[in-house]
């Protein structure tokens, strides 16, 4: 087969593939976006919810026992992720009143960033293996 | 940046988080797994401080908030001990419950912010989440508070009990509920913070009746309740990441929670109504006081411990609560040390509730340098005490009373034990003869096989290594 031959046979099957993108995308807008629309946007979030739950579940039966104190300040940690709504609070500033219990939640979630990543840290450095030989 | 950017920055960040629990599965993949849960932090704040709307003064003031609190944090965590572990970790947990509390009041007096209505008109599915998330997070703040002050010593660790607790308990949780019905009718800021107060008290109620041993399971449970009021925020807040951090961390605590309860063979209700030990609790807690002396044990020196020792081919070592108010896990690793010269096997067999968190008495020995290969979970060791020559049990006491096995009477019945007994050998350094946390005897110190060291943990170990160390 010589190169030409085969540059032909590539665009038309890239051409096709084109087509088939096309009709894709107008079966998807048809179909998908009205029932999109109809769902509770509450039902994403629990769904999601339950579904962390699981993956938590699993996850955290999977950790060895030895590191359960670790296991603790990587979950204090990030549970001070709630520092993301205090950064709104304080950013968007629409009220004095959000802006200041924004500041505070803003410190006292860095408080546990900070001390809770920098505490595991030292934790896990001390599991080394030390085994000799 | 635009929402949907933001979006995907916080999934990547929530998957992040995944991984880094993912990571504590083995020590060796456990600070690469650390490692990812920082770079997930930071991705979440970034993608967070780009979001549209961020004026240029909030910015500054965010910034500053961050590192006030940063410092702080950096700070504390870079010098605390660990043996007061467990008191961080309980401060730890009080912020983040503080901290949700004040992101729902920001919630409430911003409501445009976090597109959920307009001042004194948010949807009512908002303010439904907005009071969970608020109810959780005092009653993590203020149960956290007394935790860390009986874990600090800044309180007795005894129970506090009083005629009606439960009662009491009982009234102000329905009256919670109440209160969180007629906030989300009503949504008026007095009862917003009724709420908040309300739930301070109860989370200051809920834990003083709980004993200083029980605080494994304590501060698991905070652990857990502080992940669903970081979630109960996600909802507030419709933000995917907050939801999915809560659950993970929600999942975390409550699995350990029941981890601790199997381990002491009670149910999370037991502990939780509390009372437990109260008749010894707090002497045993404080690690032993005096108690009455009682006559015929065997009680030896440190040289003798250590002749024996020598002698022998496989030493077990049983470390707990004692262990670490002595701080004698250093010098427990120097006699190590010096027994595996010897030729002997040396390992060290943890009990799921030694030390007041979960994981405490592994981390006190990987500190003072103990591979954790030779640390072995309570499963695992227990078939080995047979084939023992001696079992070393410092600071330890409850955990290995054959009573939970044999008497049905016992408030320790059906708790798993250490099997200490079935070494040749038994040793137990104790101060005096006080009974444990539940208030009683170990059979085991009248035993012919048993020999006790009376003194303080750290000391006692001391005298031994030089013991070994002169012959």
């Amino acid at each position: 087969m010589n190169p030409t031959d085969l540059a032909n046979q590539a665009s038309a099957t890239a051409q096709r593939a084109l087509e088939l993108a096309a009709q894709a995308r107008m079966l998807a807008e048809a179909h998908v976006a009205p029932v999109a629309a109809a769902a509770d946007p509450f039902l994403y979030l629990l769904t999601i919810f339950l579904l962390a739950c699981f993956v938590g579940y699993y996850v955290v039966w999977n950790v060895t026992p030895a590191l359960h104190s670790p296991l603790m300040g990587v979950t204090n940690a990030i549970s001070s992720v709630i520092v993301v709504g205090a950064i709104l609070a304080t950013g968007l500033g629409e009220s004095l009143a959000a802006q200041v219990f924004g500041f505070l939640a803003a410190a006292l979630a860095a408080v546990n960033i900070f001390g809770g990543f920098i505490v595991t840290r030292r934790m896990l450095a001390m599991f080394q293996s030390k085994k000799k030989g | 940046m635009a929402a949907t950017l933001s979006t995907l920055a916080y999934l990547v960040a929530a998957v992040l988080f995944i991984l880094a629990l993912r990571g504590l599965s083995h020590p060796t993949t456990s600070r690469r797994g650390n490692l990812y849960g920082m770079v997930g932090m930071g991705i979440a704040i970034v993608a967070t401080l780009l979001r549209p709307g961020m004026g240029g003064g909030g910015i500054g003031l965010i910034i500053l908030a961050l590192a006030i609190g940063g410092g702080a944090g950096a700070y504390i965590a870079s010098r605390i001990q660990m043996t007061a572990l467990p008191q961080l970790v309980a401060a730890f947990h009080s912020l983040v419950g503080l901290s949700a509390v004040f992101v729902a009041a920001a919630a409430f007096y911003a409501p445009e912010s976090f597109g959920i209505g307009h001042a004194g008109e948010i949807h009512g599915g908002s303010l439904v989440e907005m009071s969970l998330g608020l109810a959780i997070g005092a009653i993590t703040f203020s149960g956290s508070v007394i935790a860390f002050a009986k874990l600090q010593a800044l309180m007795s660790g005894a129970p506090i009990t009083f005629k009606g607790q439960h009662w009491l308990n009982l009234g102000l949780g329905i009256l919670l509920l109440v209160l969180v019905i007629a906030f989300v009718a009503s949504g008026s800021a007095a009862l917003f913070w009724l709420i908040a107060i309300l739930a301070f008290a109860l989370g200051f109620l809920l834990i003083i009746p709980i004993g200083g041993a029980d605080m494994p399971v304590v501060v698991s449970m905070l652990n857990s309740y502080s992940g669903w009021a970081a979630a109960g925020i996600g909802f507030t807040l419709s933000n995917l990441l907050l939801i999915v951090t809560g659950a993970l961390v929600g999942a975390s605590g409550a699995i350990l929670s029941y981890i601790m309860c199997k381990g002491m063979n009670r149910s999370i209700i037991n502990v939780l109504l509390g009372g437990f030990g109260t008749d010894a609790g707090g002497a045993a807690a404080a690690g032993g006081g005096g108690g009455g002396e009682r006559a015929p044990v065997k009680a030896g020196s440190p040289e003798d411990a250590a002749y024996i020792m020598k002698n022998a081919q496989k030493i077990i070592v049983v470390p707990g609560y004692g262990m670490a108010v002595a701080q004698a896990q250093q010098v427990l690793r120097e006699m190590g040390d010096l027994l595996k010269k010897e030729g002997a096997q040396v390992e060290y067999a943890i009990h799921p509730v030694a030390g007041r968190m979960p994981g405490h008495m592994n981390v006190l020995l990987a500190e003072a340098n103990v591979p954790y290969e030779d640390v072995k979970e309570l499963e695992e060791i227990n078939p080995e005490f047979a084939e023992a020559d001696v079992a070393f049990v410092i600071g330890a006491n409850d955990v290995t009373n054959p009573a939970a096995k044999t008497d049905k009477s016992s408030p320790i019945y059906g708790m798993p034990i250490l099997d200490v007994e079935r070494a040749k050998t038994v040793f137990f350094i104790k101060r005096g003869m006080a009974s444990g946390y539940a208030g009683v005897d170990n059979e085991l110190f009248f035993r012919p096989n048993t020999m006790m060291l009376f003194g303080d943990a750290k000391k006692v170990t001391q005298e031994i290594v030089q013991a070994l160390q002169r012959d």
